[in-house]
């Protein structure tokens, strides 16, 4: 079984019918990682949800929900190696919780408490949410890079959209990786949509294709078989590690939710299309396959669903708990030390904060 | 405003069949804001269309569209995402007229919304109208009003040259009574005078001009009288408004949002100095954001001009 090698039809793992058979040994993964993949999927699905539900409760500024696109995200993330870097944009709260990083920490960024979250990247090798559409793309290059020059076997994953595509920076990265080997997996999530402009307003020709002009592989992968993703990206991480072949992993998915809480996407996507895709909801299809196969009993699901819920629960009081950043945290850590042009600055500020009676100064000062 | 910038459009599409709206999620959706609701329902999407997600494309093609005869009007979606717009706004947008000799002028309209406090996540709340007003060549626009911004607007589209036109995003749902006729329009180049007041002249565009009068109405309680001057445009600066004002109150205070380092107040400090020295009483203050990235939104009233801070620099000017 093999994920490479240019085809039309988008690789898949999963049977459409739920008894059908896969090459489990060829997979190389464990009865264990198979229903790690489920619980990551099903950690996921319920965390996503209630960070819709928080923003709808005005708890979080805004929430781009990535619901349906947990086995894409999941999938990729748990076949890297700890070691190896992620760089996501801003729908990637699956990749994020299969790092390990807190969603409370993550949705700082969305509470609008903290930009990019106040999590540290280098400990999750994790980089900062990024919004600025395909950005992040060039980080992952530049971290491969100098991951080659110090002869480190690393990958560099970056996550973008089937928009970003469009922007130059994703042009310029793919160049740059392929011109100095950089070890980096460009891993499309080609959720159909930029905001309202459907993929094929964005571009004419298959994501995936554009890896062969660039001269590196390209694949194109069931975005929501779970089992699929994870050998795409296996396969396209040991080439990385190999000889520093980059490789453009496009995974056809489908978002189901708005582009954001803020959006309203009855305006432009059609009711029938959003249904087309529910029936290929990708953890509803990874489940019934585990349950075809025996891997899967209603004791592990039932586990999985109430680890789920208390996980949400955590993540939720997490978020409602946390207070805006102290005044004087906009001021510290702008450079190394605080020039006195900025100082001056800070002083006012915690000055007019405290004439207003911000309890977070008083508190500061007491 | 959204509404009277949405007529604005409306009106120039189908004055001149040559005008194009394009920009992300500017057709089916109406844009983000809903700034081109219908409009590409009424004009089809020859003129009113999507483009793929990439600014330098919108910037830059939108240069070749004027070349060839048609009048585009671009919508950055946010203030920090026209960013990898500025390579072909500095380098060709702004310098076309120039380099042509005066042969070619590229009359090209870059509608960017911008400027915070409406609790938005990063990069939706910036300020960069420094960066464009550093740029020779650029009109740049910035309207505090309704009925205003459609005048701005329309003056805009009719302009000769490129206009950067900044729609201030915390008063993109404020009302203003009056006819969309232009009876009142005052051109580009010109600065308003939006309250009369002797004793310090308020300085300021875009939504801080709303802040301005707030702070006017509560120093008014207080028995001082302050003069609002709303710059509309600052380039070209409407110097003969600015040194009449202050000449009369003998005192200048500048709000903007953006940084203060090099931000647009320092222009204008350096103007009324130039021009207004002989009549100044007291040190020109400025009152705006800080010089930090744009804080996260649960700490944004920190950093915006607030009318306390306001106030608190009128006194120190009044006092001085
Ligand atoms: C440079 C830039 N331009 C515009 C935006 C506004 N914006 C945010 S997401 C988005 C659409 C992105 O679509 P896609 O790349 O397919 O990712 P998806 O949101 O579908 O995950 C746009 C236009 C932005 N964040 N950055
Ligand atoms: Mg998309």
């Amino acid at each position: 079984m093999t994920a490479t090698g240019p085809s039309e039809e988008p690789l898949g793992v999963l049977p459409s019918a739920s008894d059908g058979e896969v090459d489990l040994e060829a997979l190389g993964l464990k009865e264990e990682d198979l229903r790690e993949l489920y619980r990551l999927m099903a950690l996921t699905r319920r965390a996503d949800l209630e960070a819709t539900a928080l923003q709808r409760q005005g708890e979080l500024a805004v929430y781009p929900p990535l619901i349906g696109q947990e086995a894409a995200q999941v999938g990729s993330a748990f076949a890297l190696r700890e070691s190896d870097w992620i760089f996501p944009s801003y729908r990637e709260l699956g990749a994020a919780l299969v790092r390990g990083v807190g969603l409370v920490e993550y949705l700082h960024f969305y509470r609008a408490t903290w930009h990019g979250g106040t999590y540290d990247a280098r400990e999750h090798r994790f980089g900062y949410v990024s919004v600025p559409v395909g950005s992040q793309i060039l980080h992952a290059v530049g971290y491969a890079m100098g991951a080659r020059l110090d002869g480190d076997p690393l990958v560099a994953l970056t996550y973008f959209g089937d928009g970003a595509t469009s922007e130059g920076d994703f042009h310029e990265g793919c160049n740059f990786a392929a011109v100095f080997r950089a070890p980096v997996i460009f891993f499309c999530q080609n959720n159909q949509w930029a905001i309202s402009v459907p993929v094929s307003a964005q571009t004419v020709a298959p994501i995936w294709k554009k890896a062969e002009a660039y001269g590196f592989p390209g694949v194109c992968v069931d975005g929501n078989d779970v089992l699929a993703v994870y050998l795409a990206t296996r396969e396209a991480a040991a080439r990385a590690r190999e000889d520093g072949t980059p490789t453009l992993i496009e995974a056809v998915t489908y978002r189901l939710g708005p582009h954001s809480t803020a959006d309203d996407a009855s305006r432009y996507q059609p009711g029938e299309e959003v249904e087309s895709w529910k029936a290929r909801d990708p953890l509803v299809r990874y489940r019934a396959w585990l349950e075809g196969t025996g891997l899967a009993d209603q004791t592990f699901l039932d586990e999985v669903e109430g680890e789920a819920k208390s996980f949400a629960a955590e993540m939720r009081s997490g978020v409602i708990g946390s207070d805006p950043r102290p005044v004087e945290e906009m001021f510290r850590w702008v450079f190394e030390d605080v020039p006195p042009h900025l100082a001056r600055q800070r002083n006012e500020a915690l000055r007019f904060a405290a004439e207003a009676g911000d309890p977070e100064v008083k508190t500061r000062r007491a | 405003m959204v509404k009277a910038l949405n007529e604005a459009l409306r009106r120039s599409l189908s004055e001149d069949d040559r005008t194009l709206v394009l920009g992300e999620d500017v057709g089916v959706l109406g844009g983000v804001f809903r700034v081109t609701d219908g409009l590409q329902a009424e004009f089809g999407d020859k003129r009113v269309f999507d483009t793929p997600l990439a600014e330098a494309a919108i910037a830059g093609v939108s240069l070749g569209l004027a070349l060839a005869g048609w009048r585009p009007v671009a919508e950055m979606q946010f203030d920090g995402f026209s960013y990898p717009a500025l390579d072909q706004v500095i380098s060709h947008v702004a310098k076309y007229r120039y380099r042509s000799r005066g042969r070619q002028t590229v009359p090209i309209v870059i509608r960017i919304p911008f400027a915070g406090g409406i609790g938005a996540a990063e990069h939706h709340s910036e300020s960069p109208e420094a960066y464009y007003a550093h740029t020779a060549g650029l009109k740049v626009v910035a309207p505090s009003t309704p009925i205003d911004a459609y005048d701005l607007l329309r003056a805009s589209i009719a302009d000769p040259d490129p206009v950067i036109f900044f729609e201030p995003k915390s008063r993109y749902w404020s009302k203003e009574e009056g006819d969309l006729d232009g009876a009142s329009a005052l051109p580009i180049g010109k600065a308003r005078v939006l309250r009369e007041g002797s004793d310090c002249t308020v300085i300021a565009y875009g939504a801080m001009v709303a802040r301005s009068l707030a702070a006017a109405h509560a120093a008014a309680a207080r028995g001082t009288e302050l003069e609002v001057l709303d710059l509309r445009t600052l380039v070209p600066l409407d110097l003969d408004a600015l040194a009449a004002s202050v000449r009369r109150t003998g005192r200048a205070v500048v709000v903007h949002e953006a940084p203060l380092t090099a931000g647009f107040g320092a222009e204008v400090v350096a103007r009324l100095m130039e021009d207004a020295f002989d009549y100044l009483e007291a040190p020109v203050l400025r009152v705006t954001g800080y010089d930090t990235p744009y804080p996260p939104a649960t700490i944004e009233s920190h950093y915006l001009p607030s009318v306390e801070r306001i106030l608190d620099a009128v006194d120190r000017v009044t006092n001085y």
